[in-house]
């Protein structure tokens, strides 16, 4: 590292501390108004007189407040439940709202400035270490990438692992703990939607964040080379338009929050009532999304799919490929290669499909017949199941916390039903193949280590085999790494794909024979 | 059944095995010193600049062997016995065999210099060798690298990623000129040098002195009298096959194991594959030693066929080889030959960034395109090989550049460029390009 690459590091890490410490920033202060302001009115009546004691008293931290908070609904829940009035129970989640609006002080106060100072610098220290690559010369530079405890699995890397999972455990599960963190965000959310930022719109705006700048390493690193430039802009837009601006835009307009590119089943509570609701109920522009996002799951995915493969939404549109190949890009060489992971994979992402297949199946069967139940199975509890398990410790906790530990793309690999579809087409009906140059491998093993969906692509290279797999979300790294200019990701009639390596390979004039191979060289 | 021995775990006789395992039932082991497993002797640069870890560079997982019965064996085979057909292993163990494949590879040369046995004086061909690398250069501040091929460049690109400063002495006048032509050697020679290598041409190791401790190397000395201070010198002047253990043994060697066509050495059910075999007779536009990986696997293909009943003379195609300069990929198909025959004619394309460009050489009379040199651009390998084949003139060629193309979407496309140089110095004969076939057309192609 230079000095320059130090000083933006040095830069990001005093940012990050500082956003760390923003937590610590400001008491909290239950008022009578906070109360009014932010409970159901007959939830203020029955919680009034029990939070009394709370009332004006002045917490140094969220922990304390919300102690105190939690048990008070609690007793008075257990009341209820002693008294069998458990239709009066308090199930709405008020933490959050209430942290929110009992902080005072800096954070409150100071946010813009606090914001600066945090997470702005933050971004700056990280652009300044981004652009000092531009020192180097261009062209693929992996030096040290497991020299680098960061990127190797060390204790660095684990930290960072650590802090991910805490971060997302945190964001899903007690996003009370951070509310201060919304406040630097404030303004952004209210310039966009006119609404106070909640926890989702901290999310979404670091998410967003994160894209961009790494997608300005991105641009960087792969400077010579025009595949990854364009992938990069393109995901880099499709998250800061689609996913953050316009969908907060909406909600400025009172219109349903609509990501245009996401779709079932990645987003699989489209089919959900509550949603299917705001939607009907939405005039023209609530019907144009249900039709256009059942359109793009029924018609868009099988005619990009034939047309360019999987990329066309993994690694060029998509959130979460978005987010894998920008932040995630350093930890993509993490990634299992065995056949092992392999077959694991099939099950889970094939089992995850089938999962949510059912789940919506049921889901619709409810909407439509207004029954919760088929047989014993309740279509809520279902959903509950799936809302937990794949839906935030999945996609989210392993999925992004995990990055350091198994690579970038373990929620993409493992568990996304739509990368499953989507990989179903491209496996059996696509004009997309990564083409394998003749002889030229040589077998180093590049491609395989930077996948970071974890194909084996050498085992392919090297006998002249193109690579046709359902997983590959054509990033075109491996492609970008290969010494040997081997691999080419092209489009072509789907009959001319390769799919079973020549018996001789280019370069050599032996004559042909068609021996039954008795070798067991095969991994499928 | 036979019991195969193969002697060397490299690209060539790990590809007899696989594939003498595809056509028969023999038991086959294979016996290496080095490592237990198979790993890729051309990713060694790529270990230690941090890009992957050894195990990467395994082309098979550790299940295959077993599932493919395939013997592994790691020992250091000291001395063979043809008469009664054994080989004696490190501690006296030993082994028979039916048939004896011998794919030893090669070792770094060393011209007798004086100091050439210091401590951090090596050559860079084994995993051995890589572990010695990691230690003699842990911290030092510069290295001389002797030798201007590609070992040398790897080596190169390699200390400079740990901040070592690097001497690159050529004894050519420029860099690898006597395989790359002017022009290439040129663009290469600015790219090494845009790296900040201290590349000297024209300039031979004469001396390598010891520093204070007087074990360790200290400096070096140059045929022009100049002396270098180093802590690590490479010897990267080529390697030569790895025979001299065989010596006293009735296996007849010149400067490696000399076999014919079909792999055959002087004696029976032995013969030799790789780096290591020396051909009696080469085939046509052929050395007879090729120290390449993709000839070592064409002759472990081509000896599976004849170990398995189907003898196969050795029919390697057109030839073919990449290398890669730091950032510059090269790519070569066919005969590119330097200096240019006298039948002969060359097209020459560069690109004004200085770092990419083409060569096609071509016959002077029909002008059937007779080889490629490419630089910092990629070609597909079946196209170059079957215009060369099918003697396709350099107007077809210069016709449907587009095929050649290999490099990935959206990149800079040249052909235009390239065609137009080629009219502007050949204005007898105006070339139009084939145009791109249209979307709708590649659609229902
Ligand atoms: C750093 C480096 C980079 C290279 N890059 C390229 C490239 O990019 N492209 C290219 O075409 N070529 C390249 N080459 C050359 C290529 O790697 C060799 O031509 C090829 O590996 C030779 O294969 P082989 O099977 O003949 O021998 P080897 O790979 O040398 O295998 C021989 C094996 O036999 C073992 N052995 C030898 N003697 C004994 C014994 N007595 N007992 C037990 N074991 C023994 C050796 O230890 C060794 O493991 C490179 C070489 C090096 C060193
Ligand atoms: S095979 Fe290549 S293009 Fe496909 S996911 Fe892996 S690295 Fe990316
Ligand atoms: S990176 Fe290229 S040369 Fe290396 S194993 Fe993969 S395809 Fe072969």
């Amino acid at each position: 590292m230079n000095i320059i690459q130090k000083t933006g590091l040095g830069l990001f890490l005093i940012g990050f501390l500082v956003w760390i410490a923003t937590l610590t920033m400001g008491k909290f202060t239950l008022t009578d108004q906070v109360l009014k302001d932010n409970l159901k009115p007959n939830h203020y009546e029955q919680l009034r007189p029990s939070l009394a004691p709370m009332l004006n008293k002045t917490y140094a931290t969220p922990f304390g407040f919300n102690d105190d908070l939690a048990n008070t609904i609690d007793q008075v829940n257990r009341g209820y439940k002693i008294q069998n009035q458990m239709d009066k129970a308090i199930n709405d989640s008020y933490a959050f709202a209430l942290t929110k609006a009992a902080s005072h002080g800096i954070i409150r106060e100071a946010n813009v400035p606090l914001f600066w100072a945090s997470i702005g610098l933050a971004i700056v220290g990280a652009l300044i270490n981004i652009l000092a690559g531009l020192r180097k010369l261009p062209g693929i530079k992996n030096d040290h990438i497991y020299h680098n405890s960061t990127t190797s699995r060390g204790w660095l890397g684990i930290i960072i692992g650590t802090f991910l999972i805490v971060f997302y455990v945190i964001i899903y599960f007690f996003p009370q703990y951070i509310a201060n963190w919304t406040f630097l965000v404030d303004p952004l959310s209210r310039a966009l939607s006119g609404t106070p930022a909640s926890q989702w719109f901290l999310y979404g705006t670091l998410y967003t964040l994160a894209i961009l700048v790494m997608g300005i390493r991105m641009l960087i690193k792969y400077r010579h080379n025009r595949y990854q430039q364009v992938r990069t802009v393109s995901v880099m837009f499709f998250q800061l338009s689609f996913a953050f601006i316009i969908a907060e835009i909406l909600i400025a307009l009172s219109l349903p929050y609509y990501d245009f590119k996401n779709m079932w089943p990645l987003d699989y509570d489209f089919f959900f009532e509550w949603h299917l609701d705001s939607l009907t109920s939405s005039g023209r522009l609530g019907m144009f999304m249900l039709v256009w996002g059942i359109a793009l799951f029924t018609i868009g995915v099988p005619l990009f799919t034939y047309l360019y493969g999987k990329r066309w939404y993994c690694s060029w549109v998509c959130g979460c490929g978005g987010l894998a190949e920008t932040l995630g890009d350093p930890y993509r060489q993490l990634s299992d290669k065995s056949l092992k992971a392999w077959q694991v994979e099939r099950y889970m992402v094939h089992g995850v499909l089938v999962f949510v297949v059912v789940m919506t199946a049921l889901v619709l069967y409810t909407y439509f017949t207004g029954q919760s139940n088929i047989g014993p199975i309740s279509s809520y509890s279902v959903r509950s199941i799936y809302g937990f398990w794949i839906g935030a410790l999945f996609s989210g906790v392993v999925g992004v916390g995990f990055y350091p530990l198994m690579g970038n793309r373990v929620w993409c690999r493992y568990g996304c039903p739509l990368a499953a579809y989507i990989g179903i087409v491209q496996r059996f009906k696509s004009r997309f193949r990564i083409t394998t140059n003749g002889g030229q491998c040589i077998s180093c093993g590049n491609c395989s280590t930077y996948c970071e969906m974890g194909i084996d692509v050498r085992w392919y290279a090297q006998r002249g085999q193109d690579v046709v797999r359902a997983s590959c979300v054509g990033c075109g790294i491996c492609s970008a790494v290969c010494p040997r200019g081997v691999l080419n990701l092209e489009n072509a009639a789907p009959g001319s794909r390769v799919l079973i390596a020549p018996e001789v390979l280019t370069g050599n004039d032996m004559l042909r024979e068609n021996h039954k191979a008795r070798m067991t060289d095969t991994q499928n | 059944m036979k019991h195969i021995v193969i002697v060397g775990n490299g690209i060539s006789g790990i590809t007899a095995a696989r594939h003498i395992r595809k056509h028969s039932d023999h038991r086959i082991t294979v016996i290496s010193g080095e490592t237990d497993y198979f790993f890729s002797r051309t990713a060694l640069m790529y270990i230690y600049m941090g890009h992957m870890k050894y195990e990467h560079t395994k082309p098979y997982e550790d299940y295959f062997w077993e599932k493919n019965r395939i013997e592994l064996k790691k020992a250091w085979v000291n001395h063979i016995d043809f008469e009664q057909k054994r080989l004696l292993l490190d501690g006296d163990a030993s082994l028979t065999y039916d048939v004896l494949i011998l794919a030893v590879g090669s070792e770094p040369n060393r011209f007798g210099w004086p100091g050439q046995d210091l401590e951090g004086v090596q050559g860079l061909y084994s995993y051995q060798d890589l572990e010695k690398l990691e230690v003699y250069t842990k911290g030092i501040r510069r290295g001389v690298i002797v030798g201007g091929g590609l070992i040398g460049v790897e080596m190169a690109e390699m200390l400079l990623s740990r901040g070592i400063e690097v001497t690159l002495l050529v004894r050519e006048q420029s860099y690898w000129n006597h395989v790359l032509p002017a022009e290439e050697s040129a663009l290469v020679s600015r790219h090494i040098q845009a790296h900040h290598v201290d590349l000297r041409p024209g300039t031979e190791l004469a001396e390598i002195r010891p520093d204070s401790s007087g074990k360790r190397v200290g400096s070096i000395v140059t045929n022009k009298g100049e002396s270098i201070e180093c802590q690590f010198v490479c010897l990267a002047v080529g390697v030569h096959p790895r025979v001299e253990w065989m010596a006293e043994t009735p296996l007849e060697t010149d400067r490696g194991i000399l076999v014919n066509e079909y792999f055959e050495t002087n004696l029976p059910d032995v013969y030799a594959i790789g780096d290591c075999a020396q051909h009696r007779q080469p085939p046509a536009g052929r050395k007879a030693i090729e120290q390449i990986w993709y000839t070592g696997r064409i002759m472990g293909e081509t000896l599976a066929r004849t170990i398995c009943g189907t003898r196969t003379p050795y029919t390697p195609g057109i030839f073919f080889n990449s290398a890669k300069f730091f950032d510059i990929e090269y790519q070569t198909y066919g005969e590119v030959a330097v200096p240019l025959p006298a039948d002969t004619e060359t097209f020459f394309w560069e690109h004004s960034n200085g770092r990419t460009a083409l060569r096609i050489n071509h016959k002077s009379d029909a002008g059937a395109v007779v080889g490629f040199n490419a630089m910092g651009l990629r070609l597909r390998h079946e196209v170059c090989e079957r215009w060369i084949k099918e003697e396709r003139s350099i107007r077809y060629a210069m016709e449907h550049l587009r095929d050649i193309h290999f490099d990935p979407e959206f990149f800079r496309r040249h052909e235009e460029e390239i065609v137009q140089t080629y009219n502007s110095t050949h204005p007898e004969h105006v070339v139009v390009p084939r145009k791109k076939n249209s979307f709708l057309s590649r659609l229902f192609s």
